[in-house]
């Protein structure tokens, strides 16, 4: 990633530090929060809808490796090329591959997280393709020299101001800021790409196993100008985003739509089954599915497997206090917010990432909105617990937890620390709060003031003024 | 009605003034309260950090502590949410785990017990103030409890309850997240103060001290005139002249 530091809070500080990130990032997180709730409240059993679609997905999981198969045989009846890659390697050299043979020079992409999990715009430049993104915030992004800091709204934290500027430069001229003459500028400059690209690239927001098609959900149409015009079409998918058949793909886009923004239904819906045949108008003349594993099925039949039932709705970024403020860049991976802080770790170990299971505040607004009803914070808890019995906390704080385990669990103890609280912190207390505290407290009073512990517990009360009155006989 | 009540460490070491609110509200209520003194602490500390095996000797202390209870009721969501998530910790010990599940069928949260259990809605209390309320996340999200408190606020006479603009967002506590991610709870807490704010309310209600001690530590070290108390506290009202509460005896 461009220009961002290196350590979680260094991204953090660099974050919070951003006007304008600060501003746009609340603001598209209350519209598309409330657009989520809206929905719900529209269909009325939202809990019913979810619990379908969760169970979908979990039966979708438990027999992968069957529904994998019939796809890939249909896609392969269809005309098309299945290529599965073990890794993200295996995914950019196969995609390089296609491209060489083909003497392609230029690709257009439509939004695809899968792409950027591969770094593959890195790769492809590197052997002197042009790449173009042809979704709006994905063309923005790409003109800031960033990475998306949302799953659904890559550009989420940029103002129509900024926007405006990265436009004017390309355009040579400085352009208004106006919602209207942005759109018709990208339009224009994209339109041109699209008729000279060799090679069209996509993501797949869900395959259908029984009839070997790939869908894809848009608002913009650039989806259905990134699979048609160029002669090839590549589609790379998540190994675990495919549904058995056309019924249930039914339920899962009507979560996902509703739950990314509230819509009924996307302004576009693209299925694509196999390249052109003959009679159709349209269509490339070559279609390649890549699916891409990247340690997925390491996850399988692991404490986490349910974290695969995602599909990459967003709600839970736009329901995260945390993010709210931080937004996309600070976690640093290419997936971000609760769900970012559950994968991330999981794809690329703790050593790196150990920060991120407790950049959450444990709110539950995550686990609340999942379409999929993936229990993202009992997740991230679950994460803690393995960096614990990994090793990667401190000392003090496993001595800190050991102690206060004892304590709990024999009331004598712990009766005679609660007894010394009052006495205990009267150096460090001022008119009755603490404004200083040692060790960890110095956390809590580096903002905010501690009540000092009060001269007569509950307990001691309760010892003194009941029993001792015995009005319990 | 036999309760135990369960005060929570953060009350009983902070806010013995709003356990010995919540208690007089039973009692007023016809309850009789018992307080087991072998309580400690729910776990949640240790359990949300992610050492579980020190939270599973604390959860069977407090199973057995309880075992005897009728209903066990605490002055706090997230504490009675972490009683009902005992059955997490001990899904391969079936003994244990049907130990934890009774626990979980009889504890209540203080506000959910009077309006679900008590059927109770107008505890007689009476606070003139302009005030605004926190939904605290565990409160409304893990244990579910969400209308209780409002009912409950709804029939104190003279008390005027702003609703609190983007209620749903966290106050930035989260228990050791408020020491380990300083910078972005700040951020979090800083917003709620501004909603606080936004509302012209003189005082903030809750119903679980760690989200006050939060939102009222930051209100402190800004010296924001906005009183934070306990929905025990302000149930704890009296209607008679004079009539108060221990609302502010830990301050003095
Ligand atoms: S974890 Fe759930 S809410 Fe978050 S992106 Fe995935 S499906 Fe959507």
């Amino acid at each position: 990633m461009s220009g961002q530091p290196i350590t979680f809070f260094g991204r953090v500080e660099k974050a919070l530090g951003d006007e304008q990130l600060r501003k746009a990032v609340p603001f598209t997180q209350d519209r598309l929060r409330a657009g989520r709730f809206q929905a719900a409240d529209e269909l009325g059993n939202i809990e019913e809808w979810r619990d379908l679609a969760a169970q979908i997905r979990a039966h979708t999981l438990e027999n992968l490796d069957s529904y994998l198969e019939q796809l890939a045989l249909n896609v392969e009846k269809n005309g098309g090329y299945v290529h599965f890659a073990s890794t993200a390697a295996d995914a950019v050299n196969h995609v390089l591959r296609i491209a060489q043979e083909k003497n392609a020079r230029s690709v257009v992409k439509s939004k695809s997280m899968v792409s950027e999990e591969i770094h593959l715009n890195k790769h492809l430049e590197a052997q002197g393709l042009r790449v173009i993104e042809s979704d709006l915030g994905e063309y923005i992004i790409q003109l800031a020299k960033e990475t998306p800091s949302h799953l659904i709204a890559p550009a989420i934290h940029k103002t129509r101001a900024q926007v405006a500027e990265l436009f004017s430069e390309v355009a040579g001229r400085a352009l208004s800021d106006e919602t209207e003459v942005l759109c018709q500028f990208a339009r224009e400059e994209l339109r041109r790409e699209f008729l000279e690209a060799d090679i069209g690239i996509s993501g797949c927001n869900f395959a259908v196993a029984e009839s070997g098609s790939i869908v894809l959900i848009s608002n913009e149409g650039n989806a259905r100008l990134t699979t048609t015009l160029p002669k090839v079409h590549i589609a790379i998918m998540g190994m675990e985003r495919l549904v058995p058949t056309w019924s249930e793909l039914d339920i899962v886009v009507s979560m996902l739509t509703r739950s990314a923004t509230g819509q009924k239904i996307s302004v576009y819906m693209t299925v694509m089954s196999g390249p052109r045949r003959r009679g159709d108008i349209d269509g490339p003349e070559e279609f390649h599915l890549i699916v891409l594993d990247n340690g997925r099925s390491d996850i399988l039949g692991t404490a986490y497997q349910e974290v695969l039932k995602c599909i990459r709705c967003g709600a839970c970024l736009n329901v995260c206090p945390v993010y709210r403020h931080i937004g996309g860049h600070a976690y640093g991976g290419v997936y971000s917010g609760p769900i970012g802080a559950v994968l991330t770790p999981l794809f690329e170990g703790y050593e790196e990432w150990k920060e991120l299971p407790y950049s959450s505040s444990l709110c539950g607004a995550c686990t609340e909105v999942c379409p999929v009803k993936i229990p993202l914070h009992d997740l991230l808890i679950e994460h803690r617990k393995d960096e614990v019995e990994q090793g990667h906390v401190s000392w003090q704080e496993k001595f800190a937890f050991k102690v206060f385990g004892y304590l709990t669990s024999h009331p004598s103890l712990y009766d005679k620390a609660v007894r010394t609280g009052h006495v205990a912190t009267g150096w460090l207390a001022k008119e009755g709060v603490i404004e200083k505290g040692p060790g960890l407290l110095a956390g809590w009073t580096s903002i905010r003031d501690l009540p000092r512990p009060a001269k007569q517990s509950f307990r001691e009360w309760w010892k003194q003024e009941k029993e001792g009155r015995g009005r319990d006989n | 009605m036999k309760i135990s009540f369960f005060v929570t460490c953060l009350a009983d070491v902070f806010y013995p003034g709003v356990a010995k609110d919540a208690v007089e509200v039973l009692e007023r209520l016809g309850c009789e309260v018992e307080f087991p003194q072998a309580q400690t602490c729910c776990g949640q500390p240790a359990y949300n950090s992610g050492y579980h095996k020190e939270t599973k000797n604390i959860a069977r202390h407090m199973i057995e502590t309880f075992a005897g209870a009728e209903y066990v009721v605490t002055p706090s969501g997230s504490c009675a949410a972490m009683l009902h998530d005992y059955v997490k910790l001990f899904e391969d010990e079936p003994e244990w785990l049907e130990k934890a599940r009774v626990l979980a069928a009889k504890t209540y949260e203080f506000t959910q017990f009077i309006v679900e259990v008590l059927r109770v809605e107008d505890v007689g209390a009476a606070f003139r103030a302009n005030a605004t309320y926190h939904r605290s996340c565990h409160m409304t999200r893990l244990l579910g409890v969400k209308e209780a408190p409002m009912k409950l606020l709804e029939h104190v006479e003279g008390l005027r309850v702003t609703p609190l603009p983007n209620a749903h967002d966290c106050c930035g506590f989260g228990g050791t997240f408020s020491v380990k991610m300083v910078p972005i709870s700040e951020q979090m807490v800083d917003e709620k103060i501004r909603h606080i704010e936004e509302t012209d309310a003189e005082v903030l209600i809750g119903a679980d001290c760690g989200c006050l001690m939060n939102i009222g530590g930051r209100i402190n070290r800004k010296g924001k005139p906005i009183k934070v108390m306990h929905i025990a506290q302000v149930l704890n009202h009296s209607k008679r002249e004079g009539g108060g509460s221990y609302a502010d005896e830990n301050r003095e």
